[in-house]
């Protein structure tokens, strides 16, 4: 392998905008000049730059067959190689030991691989040939992970936390770049460090450069460190906000080290300042400028939908650029273009085009981030760029640390003043330790000119050792960080069932409750800036067709009538596998035909007195009380035993598993870095949803066609087991599903079919008129509409997977089966399923 | 505020509601404007579909019925004074409020919240919660993958574990015992003075130890 040319592969990149037209009439006369031959090479026709190699060729051997043409090819080969080493990369970390996975954070993995990378190709040059240039990493590195970032943002939690963020990113980045630089500068004064050449200005120019939290790495930490969702945003909105007032930080004291300490005067500050503003400010409205572009032209892209995704790049990239042209805050400019767009592109665009985007961003992403790291890492293996200097770098990274510290708690204190929510101590906690630097800090540092600051070295591997104390050493320290004052807070988790349950019903009233009163920061503000965009943004920037979709209550049936497609062609996979794992509690439940059918009445104290026993927990409730009627079982209950606890543990266990999250507790807005699809949470609420929906209509339709539901079902049940239980016949079987499902019953004809089977315990219950009082049944439960009755012999299956919801009368209609034939029924429902499917 | 006072005019005997709920005249013209909002037809009362029209709470499991826990018995409509004095059960305990020992106890006590809670199962409103109205409850806040048989286990245990006079339901009593649990959560509902904005949080016990301590 030829590493002769370090980084002109590197830079290569950068140049290959402008140095295209150059290389053409550079070819002619220079051959001899390999980059641009590359660059021409891999971005341009092949015929006009093959002549001259050609007739070179010619004259050495006549008429090759096959010629090894190496650096034709080297640089874009280069390239590829490592993207494509950096892709192995990412897969060798991700599919390493999962122990070494949940305690070091990704990113600290592919650093660390980045150092044996660079220890490889160090062992191979003697010198370190690659490395991550700043042109390279902010022309083509940086810009996706940031639009990737702000376009799939949360944007309603992002701007109902703006000021909080603000506050952070632009007060918070100028406190850590002042006190950084100062206190390092004292220090210096007080000779600390030795002799170093380098003055207040440098100090306060290396502060703002090791300001920025990176949000490469803070995504990268958060995510596997599940915090609450304003946390999130706070530390997410926060680190991408902040880049970009790095950067312009950066830049102004860039400009007074240029400018040179005698010649700053009061009105060089105040001209600092300002272009501090309109540089960051400046750099926000173009990129709202440009999304508004954005959302323009997928309005109008309706024929030519094949290449809509592409602009979605190319004028995010636009932004970027044009911004940096203007010199303007680039990466507030793509933030900005991402945020705002986001909304109207994906209402505009194609469904298959949102799909698209959302990959491809994913991607370049992710694959971004990934050769970010590995080059971080592999950067460090070279001895040109380590110079040593103990003072310097330790108290940086102390200072680093401790004025994060100091800087959030001082901010929090002030936000927590005005918020309605106060930031509590543990996420602050949390906030500042997430403090991490990464390659924008780094970047920034290779950006220095070296012959205005000749300490650029140090501070160059100053900021490496920082990007790594932080990446590695707070990335792996975080989780048990979280951990450990999550579990300090909530020590007890032996509350009862009954608790739980009212913890969680609790949750939702609150939940209920404050969408009633209306929801949070409900204000004039956000009430007026809604109508405003309902009314004037989105009819300039969202298709008619769009603007009609948007509606709530369609969208939502959308996705669902998407997701029951789905499902529908999974469901005959899915079924023999959810038949397969329920089968170990088919034991529980079968101790409990057995037995109780022998003791009715006492049996269920008995279960609560043995598992409290063995389990240990405390009760006070039940087992004093029935104590005495257990020795009369205890030898015939004892094998059971272990049973009972496990029970008991289940049933603390899928109730804590399965209870609806309240929106409070959901995360369902959260950026992911490499997971876009619809969540859990997500399917819960549209499952929820569903079942919300399905009880209105019912109730509606039995208001409105008068039927007493109770009566009806009752005496349907009982028709129902006179009519199958002797024979068992099919039709009659497959009638009664449909309309079971028709009255918003549950669906799985396997757990139906189990649950009836074994649990004829209960049966007589369902006789008994005690157990379904009329008003359970007037509001929850409801008769088949006549409608609905006439579809049900031809689509049986279909209603009941467009029905998955069960309403809670059901414990009855599972008893029902009990006594049909399980196997027959079964079958009988595959072909059914079959038959529809065909 | 020079609206303050005109839109308090327009409340009838504002005075008596805030004496009772405890709302301060931000709160209350904060409730009138949302109630104004969900009134659509300007009935002056807000009927069931009013709240069905919020879309979250078609999100919410128990949605509908907390719905129902505004509406008496009977009764087809709330109004402005009722709705009110429902949503003051979430106001959190007050700490400083004097105690008069012959004046009624406030709304937004532990027990009338834990009440509030309570008839949200207790449906027929017998003042118990039976096997079945917990079944409905634990079947509209679980997932579907429950089946039944767990689900009735669980509201088996549930009511064993709470259910202390052995007739297999949970009574106000029995229910108040059992969240007595020092990590309990209880609701609280806050709006402070002098911002239009409006929400609850959720807070845990030890800072509402306090509350207890009062009760």
């Amino acid at each position: 392998m030829n590493f002769e040319n370090d980084c002109r592969f590197k830079r290569k990149l950068t140049k290959r905008g402008n140095c295209n037209t150059l290389s053409h009439q550079g070819l002619q006369d220079k051959q001899a000049e390999q980059n641009s031959v590359k660059d021409s090479y891999t971005t341009h026709n092949e015929s006009v730059f093959q002549n001259p190699h050609h007739q070179q060729e010619e004259n050495l051997t006549g008429l090759p067959i096959v010629t090894f043409k190496w650096h034709h090819v080297e640089t874009p080969y280069l390239v590829i190689i490592w993207v494509f080493v950096a892709g192995l990369a990412k897969l060798s970390v991700v599919e390493l030991n999962h122990h070494v996975i949940s305690v070091v954070p990704e990113s600290g993995l592919l650093i660390i691989l980045g150092f044996i990378l660079g220890g490889i190709v160090w062992g191979a040059d003697r010198a370190q040939t690659f490395k991550l240039l700043p042109p390279t990493f902010f022309y083509y590195l940086l810009p996706q992970i940031i639009l990737d970032a702000s376009y799939f943002m949360p944007n309603k939690l992002f701007f109902s936390n703006l000021g909080a963020i603000l506050i952070y990113a632009i007060f918070g980045t100028c406190w850590n770049a002042a006190t950084v630089g100062l206190s390092l500068w004292g220090c210096y004064e007080a000779g600390v460090m030795g002799n170093l050449d380098i003055g207040l200005l440098q100090f306060l120019l290396f502060g703002s450069l090791i300001a920025a939290v990176d949000p490469v790495a803070v995504i990268a930490v958060f995510e596997e460190v599940h915090v609450n969702e304003v946390l999130f945003i706070l530390v997410f909105g926060e680190s991408l906000l902040n880049d970009g007032v790095t950067v312009v930080l950066y830049n102004v004291f860039d400009a007074f080290v240029a400018l040179g300490g005698p010649r700053i005067d009061a009105a060089e500050i105040f001209k600092g300042i300002f272009s501090f503003v309109v540089v960051a400010f400046g750099g926000s409205f173009l990129g709202i400028g440009f999304a508004i572009l954005l959302s323009l032209l997928t309005r109008c892209t309706k024929h030519i939908q094949i290449i809509e995704a592409g602009f979605v790049f190319v004028v995010g990239y636009l932004a970027y650029l044009t911004a940096e042209m203007l010199s303007l805050s680039a990466i507030l400019s793509i933030t900005f273009c991402g945020i705002c767009c986001q909304k109207y592109v994906n209402a505009n665009m194609d469904e298959k085009s949102v799909t698209t985007v959302r990959h491809a961003m994913k991607l370049l992403a992710n694959g971004s981030e990934t050769m970010i790291f590995l080059f971080l890492g592999v950067t460090a293996i070279d001895t040109e760029i380590w110079v040593w200097n103990t003072g310097f770098i330790l108290l940086t990274l102390l200072f680093v640390f401790i004025y994060r510290i100091i800087g959030t708690f001082l901010f929090t204190w002030m936000l927590n003043k005005f918020r309605l929510v106060p930031i509590e101590v543990i996420d602050q906690v949390v906030m500042s330790y997430g403090g991490l630097r990464g390659a924008v800090a780094y970047g920034l540092a290779a950006l220095l000119d070296e012959d205005k600051i000749p300490e650029k070295n140090l501070m160059i591997s100053t900021t490496l050792i920082v990007v790594y104390f932080t990446v590695i050493l707070q990335g792996i320290t975080m989780k048990p960080l979280v951990q450990w004052l999550k579990v300090k807070r909530a020590a007890h988790s032996d509350l009862k069932l009954i608790e739980k349950l009212n913890n969680r019903a609790f949750d939702h009233i609150l939940a209920a409750v404050e969408d009633i009163c209306g929801r949070i920061g409900d204000n004039w503000w956000t009430r007026g800036w809604n109508r405003f965009e309902e009314n004037y943004i989105s009819w300039l920037l969202m298709k008619p067709k769009a603007r009609k979709n948007r509606d709530y209550l369609f969208s939502i049936f959308h996705k669902l009538n998407l997701e029951d497609a789905i499902n529908y062609v999974s469901e005959g996979e899915r079924q023999g596998s959810l038949a397969f794992s329920r089968s170990d509690e088919a034991a529980n439940v079968d101790f409990k035909k057995q037995f109780g059918s022998e003791f009715a009445d006492v049996m269920p104290n008995i279960m609560v007195d043995m598992s409290n026993y063995e389990l240990g927990i405390e009760h006070f409730s039940v087992t004093s009380i029935v104590k005495d009627t257990i020795p009369s079982v205890s030898l015939d209950i004892h094998g059971q035993d272990r049973k009972n606890a496990m029970d008991d543990i289940n049933a603390h266990h899928l109730l804590q598993q399965h209870l609806y999250r309240s929106r409070k507790h959901q995360h369902r807005h959260k950026y992911s870095r490499s997971h876009f699809s619809i969540n859990q949470n997500e399917d819960e609420v549209q499952e929820i949803f569903q079942r919300t929906m399905r009880s209105r209509l019912e109730s509606f339709k039995s208001t409105k066609m008068g039927v007493n539901p109770a009566k009806k079902i009752t005496k349907h049940h009982k028709k129902e087991l006179t009519h199958k239980m002797p024979n068992g016949h099919p039709d009659g079987t497959g009638h009664l599903y449909g309309d079971e499902e028709v009255e918003g019953l549950c669906v799985f004809l396997p757990h139906l079919i189990e649950a009836g089977i074994e649990n004829p315990v209960f049966l007589p219950d369902m006789d008994s008129p005690t157990h379904s009082p009329p008003w359970l049944m007037e509001t929850e439960a409801v008769a088949p509409s006549q409608r609905a009755q006439r579809r049900l012999p031809w689509t049986p299956n279909r209603l009941r997977r467009l029905a998955p919801m069960r309403i809670s009368t059901c414990s009855t209609d599972s008893f029902l089966m009990a006594d049909v034939s399980l196997t027959l029924e079964e079958h009988e429902e595959h072909s059914q399923t079959d038959h529809v499917e065909m | 505020m020079g609206s303050t006072n005109s839109t308090l005019l327009k409340i009838p005997n504002v005075e008596v509601l805030m004496q009772e709920t405890g709302f301060s005249p931000a709160h209350i013209i904060r409730l009138h404007d949302r109630f104004k909002a969900l009134d659509k037809e300007g009935r002056g009362h807000l009927c069931p579909h009013d709240f069905g029209a919020i879309k979250e709470l078609a999100m919410n499991p128990i949605g509908d019925r907390i719905i129902g826990a505004f509406f008496s018995p009977g009764k087809e409509t709330v109004d402005f004074h009722t709705f009110v004095k429902i949503l003051a059960h979430f106001r959190p305990v007050d700490k400083d409020r004097p105690k008069e020992p012959n004046s009624p106890e406030p709304i937004n006590s532990r027990s009338n919240k834990l009440k509030f809670a309570f008839q949200l199962y207790d449906q027929d409103k017998d003042g118990k919660i039976s096997r079945d109205e917990l079944l409905q409850v634990l079947r509209a806040m679980l997932g579907m993958q429950v089946t039944d048989e767990q689900l009735e286990s669980i509201a088996d245990r549930t009511i064993q574990e709470a259910d202390l006079d052995r007739d297999d339901t949970i009574s106000f009593e029995e229910f108040r015992k059992a969240c007595k649990h020092k990590r309990f959560t209880m609701f609280r509902f806050c709006i402070r003075p002098g911002e239009r904005k409006l929400m609850l949080t959720l807070c845990h016990w030890s800072s509402e130890l306090q509350d207890q301590h009062e009760l």
